[in-house]
């Protein structure tokens, strides 16, 4: 890979996207175009990820990428590998001491600090793109501020199902003026959008960049009526205990038995170390051990 | 018992030796070599160039060899290392009036200065299957003639003259370049013209099919379609005067549409083009009937809700490498929004049940 | 007092064709504007004209903002031209389903220009909204259902009350009984009577039908291809028309 360029895109092309990054940082939530460039991976697989996060790292950095919380799912291990070989950079699993992360439906579960940047991988960036398909349309619904259908759509959901039916990739306000799609994250992750870290999104296929700078103003849309709950499975995780951590539901067998465990590994592994031990811990790490054997 | 699922990079470096295997297939067939590809499977080279936007036959037919033969796979692998490619410049516009035709047809004229010439043409095969081709024989020799040394003047500058047809704007403009900036819309010609060139021919075939059968008819002629090389020439700054770099093989389509004009208004006859790296007659003739189905505004036409008018439509779904991109993802792990959706249904499903549970009970 | 809508020299052409030609006429708050003509007349372009749905090719539209300054709305921005739809104006259309979201629920209609200038309570928006549909004879049982489910006359008053909701000062209407029953235009003009007295409305209306202006209108304008014959209050021109097509129009109408 030494014909390559640093984290394999051109100068040229980092310089374009770090503007891109600067514009979206300037105007919280704003939608900026930019030109993405095919990448050695399909679009769908985040490329837009990718693209920020190579403009973003420096030799310096650490880098951390997880797919649904976890390190080990095969696109996190594909990109993390893609970073080793075009960039160089030292790679980790542990939240705490990565610089950069690059994510995909998920936020870490430990807070973040100024000194780290969040990369999301975005499909749709658009959170009015169901409600009108158009984008000539929906950019003019942003640059009027014109966000009725999005109410409409709540409303409607809440005359219908008694509740918002919204679950993940929950809209939000930013600062007050734009509506925003946090990317598909449970909706359990958005009050973690206030943070101290720079939170960064690309969408590839559809050619935006937005981004959040540190201790911005995200509020989930709601009604006064009919707050936001940012709710996850009632259980606690079965391997490490946690209450307040969000859960995967695990198959267990035939019977239809189940098990709950953290979605983030690097957190849960965290506590486990620690001492935390979960209901049903013993039994797994006695199947782990078989398994390594 | 749960065990954490681990083990993806091993998976992966698994799945990609077993992908090779595949690749390669039975040891006992000999391996297709990358100048088979080039020379014997040509149409295919062809549309891998054309929506890879890269003219070059060699690393086209390699990819064709690695993708195993999936088109879209090896287009894929053209469009991503021309990502990486340095940009010098840009070529002075291609003189297709000067195009050696190895095939020119028109279908609005019986004949015409520079005549009609079939050239390489399924047109006229019957398709059977020739089991001849199983046996790898020696090509029987073809009879050769004179080259043809006519000058071949585009069909459309005879309707020119007349003044029957409507004539392109010559522009000093630079075009904007589809593969440097973002797609916003409203595009112009120039754009539209580009992604049509480099979208899925499937997908533009199926759009201009859709014209003709009455989703924004606009009565398409063949005015010319011509098959040939033509040189490409770039201006070298440290020269200070052009010179010819390359040739290369185009397809290029003109066709006559619907006339315009009303009592007073002299009527003339408007045009669609269609533009495409190597022999791609099929895309070139359907990128000129979308092409002109996408003008309806600019020729003051009406609004029809024809999806080939839908300039929105047509081209943010005309990439065959975004659409399968997107399309494909949804192989990857959605769990974690599942799980959100599993958490609302059984949420919702207990507050329905309990408000129809009091009624019920109340009958019992 | 002041005029709320100033419209001057408004004119627009379609090539060679005269769509509407020279109008001027000025609006005062709490007044209703008939204009009435045949099909043709040029009575539907004027009035997209002065909403704003179509550039006229001469002339002004000056209306009285709520900081008092009269504004040319033709040259406006978008944007601000947008916000006046959503507040200060309305514009309610001869097919409801042009007015109307078909597939979002009654009560979701007449909530949308709540929820567009900040309204964040559900029962409240979902209360108002049920009042509304109450003040438009539509049954709150119907607050969850399409527009699809509801009658032509139904749907038509759902279009009223979701432009109004939000107290606009000017409204728009464009053949408002237009395609209804002739008991079902009564009911409506009834409506559309005391909803205007009732709220000070501001109206200008377009119609071919002559009973609607007696019933609602207090001035009138009578336009034949393209221009103003006549004008004037509205009782006066139906009952002693002095151009010769005024009278043609009101002589034709069949007495029953």
């Amino acid at each position: 890979m030494s014909d390559y360029n640093f984290a394999y895109l051109d100068e040229q092309t980092k310089r374009m996207i770090r503007r891109a990054i600067l514009k979206g940082l300037a105007i919280p939530g704003y939608q900026v175009p930019f030109a993405s460039r095919e990448m050695p991976m399909p679009y769908g697989w985040g490329t837009g990820g990718v693209q920020v996060s190579a403009a973003t790292l420096t030799p310096a950095d650490t880098l951390k990428v997880i797919d649904q919380g976890a390190d080990d799912t095969t696109n996190a291990v594909s990109i993390r590998k893609f970073f080793e070989k075009t960039a160089g950079v030292d790679t980790t699993e542990e939240t705490a001491q990565a610089s950069v992360i690059q994510t995909r439906h998920r936020i870490p579960e430990e807070d973040l600090r100024e000194d780290q940047i969040l990369v999301y991988q975005v499909p749709i960036p658009e959170p009015l793109r169901f409600l009108e398909p158009s984008e000539i349309e929906t950019r003019k619904m942003h640059s009027l501020e014109e966000y009725g259908l999005m109410h409409v759509k709540l409303y409607e959901d809440i005359a219908k199902h008694g509740a918002i039916a919204t679950s993940y990739a929950y809209p939000v306000k930013v600062e007050g003026r734009y509506v925003m799609d946090p990317s598909p994250i449970p909706k359990f992750d958005n009050p973690k959008m206030e943070m101290a870290a720079i939170q960064l999104f690309g969408a590839g296929r559809e050619q935006r960049i937005y981004a959040l700078p540190p201790y911005c103003q995200v509020v989930s849309l709601d009604f006064e009526d009919f707050p936001f709950e940012a709710s996850k499975a009632d259980h606690p995780c079965d391997m490490c205990g946690a209450m307040d951590s969000y859960l995967d539901e695990v198959i267990m067998d035939d019977a239809g038995n189940r098990m709950f465990v953290c979605s983030d590994t690097d957190y849960c592994a965290s506590r486990r170390k620690a001492g935390h031990v979960g209901a049903q811990a013993a039994a797994a790490s006695a199947a782990l051990k078989e398994t390594a054997a | 018992m749960y065990v954490a699922v681990k083990g993806g990079e091993r998976a992966i470096d698994n799945a990609h030796a077993w992908l090779s295997e595949e690749r390669r297939g039975d040891l006992n067939v000999a391996e297709l070599s990358v100048a088979q590809i080039r020379e014997q499977l040509s149409l295919a080279v062809n549309r891998v160039m054309a929506e890879g936007s890269l003219y070059d036959p060699d690393l086209a037919a390699l990819a064709i060899k690695q993708a195993r033969g999936d088109m879209i796979e090896a287009i894929f692998l053209i469009r991503a290392y021309r990502t990486t490619l340095p940009r010098f410049g840009a070529s002075a516009p291609v003189a297709t009036a000067d195009m050696a035709c190895d095939r020119r047809i028109s279908a609005t004229f019986k004949d015409a200065p520079g005549g009609q010439v079939l050239g390489p043409t399924f047109d006229y095969t019957h398709r059977l299957l020739d089991f001849a081709l199983v046996a790898e024989g020696e090509a029987s020799a073809v009879e050769r003639g004179e080259a043809r040394a006519e000058p071949t003047p585009h069909i459309t500058e005879f309707l020119n003259k007349e003044g029957l047809i409507q004539t392109e704007v010559d522009s000093e403009d630079v075009p904007g370049d589809l593969t440097r900036e973002p797609l916003e819309l409203p595009a112009n010609r120039p754009l539209r013209l580009q992604a049509l060139t480099r979208g899925d021919e499937g997908f533009v075939l199926s759009m201009a099919y859709s014209t003709q059968r009455g989703y924004a008819r606009n009565h398409a002629f063949v005015g010319e379609l011509r098959i040939g090389k033509v040189p490409v020439e770039m201006e070298i700054p440290e020269l200070g005067f052009a010179i010819e770099v390359g040739e290369i093989e185009l397809t290029e389509c003109e066709t006559v549409n619907q006339f315009q004009g009303s009592k007073t208004e002299p009527p003339q006859f408007t045009r669609g083009y269609g533009l495409v790296f190597g022999q791609s007659e099929r895309k070139a003739i359907s990128m000129a009937l979308v092409d002109r189905a996408l003008r309806w505004e600019e020729l003051g036409e009406d609004n029809l809700g024809a999806p080939a008018q839908d300039e929105e439509f047509v081209l943010y779904h005309s990439d065959n490498i975004q659409a399968t991109g997107f399309l494909e993802h949804i192989k990857l792990p959605h769990y974690v929004d599942f799980q959100s959706e599993l958490e609302l249904i059984r949420k919702l499903r207990r507050e329905a049940m309990e408000n129809t549970t009091p009624v019920q009970e109340a009958a019992e | 007092m002041t005029p709320l809508l100033k419209v001057e020299n408004i004119s627009k052409f379609y090539g060679h064709r005269i769509g509407c030609k020279d109008v001027n006429f000025d609006l005062y708050p709490g007044e209703v504007m008939g204009i009435v003509g045949e099909s043709g007349s040029g009575k539907s372009t004027l009035l997209n004209c002065l909403a704003g749905h179509l550039d006229p090719d001469t002339g002004e539209v000056l209306f009285e903002m709520r900081d008092g300054a009269m504004r040319d709305t033709v040259t406006m921005s978008e944007p601000e031209r947008r916000m006046l739809s959503r507040t200060d104006w309305a514009f309610v259309h001869q097919h409801a389903r042009d007015g109307l979201r078909m597939n979002v629920s009654a009560g979701g209609n007449v909530g949308e220009r709540l929820m567009a200038v900040g309204a964040r309570h559900y029962g409240n928006i979902r209360e108002e909204a049920v009042d509304w549909l109450g003040r438009v004879e539509i049954s709150e049982t119907r607050v969850d259902d399409r527009p699809t489910l509801f009658s032509g006359g139904m749907q038509q008053r759902l279009q009223i009350a979701r432009n109004l909701v939000t107290g606009p000062r000017l409204v728009f209407m464009d053949e408002p009984t237009g395609g209804l029953d002739v008991s079902v235009q009564a009911r409506l003009l009834d409506l559309l009577r005391g909803l205007v007295r009732e709220m000070g409305l501001s109206a200008i209306i377009v119609t071919h039908d002559l009973a609607v202006v007696r019933l609602l209108a207090d001035r009138l304008m009578v336009m034949k291809d393209g221009y103003v014959v006549e004008t004037g209050l509205t009782d006066q021109v139906l009952d002693d028309p002095q151009h010769a097509y005024t009278q043609l129009l009101v002589s034709s109408v069949l007495q029953v």
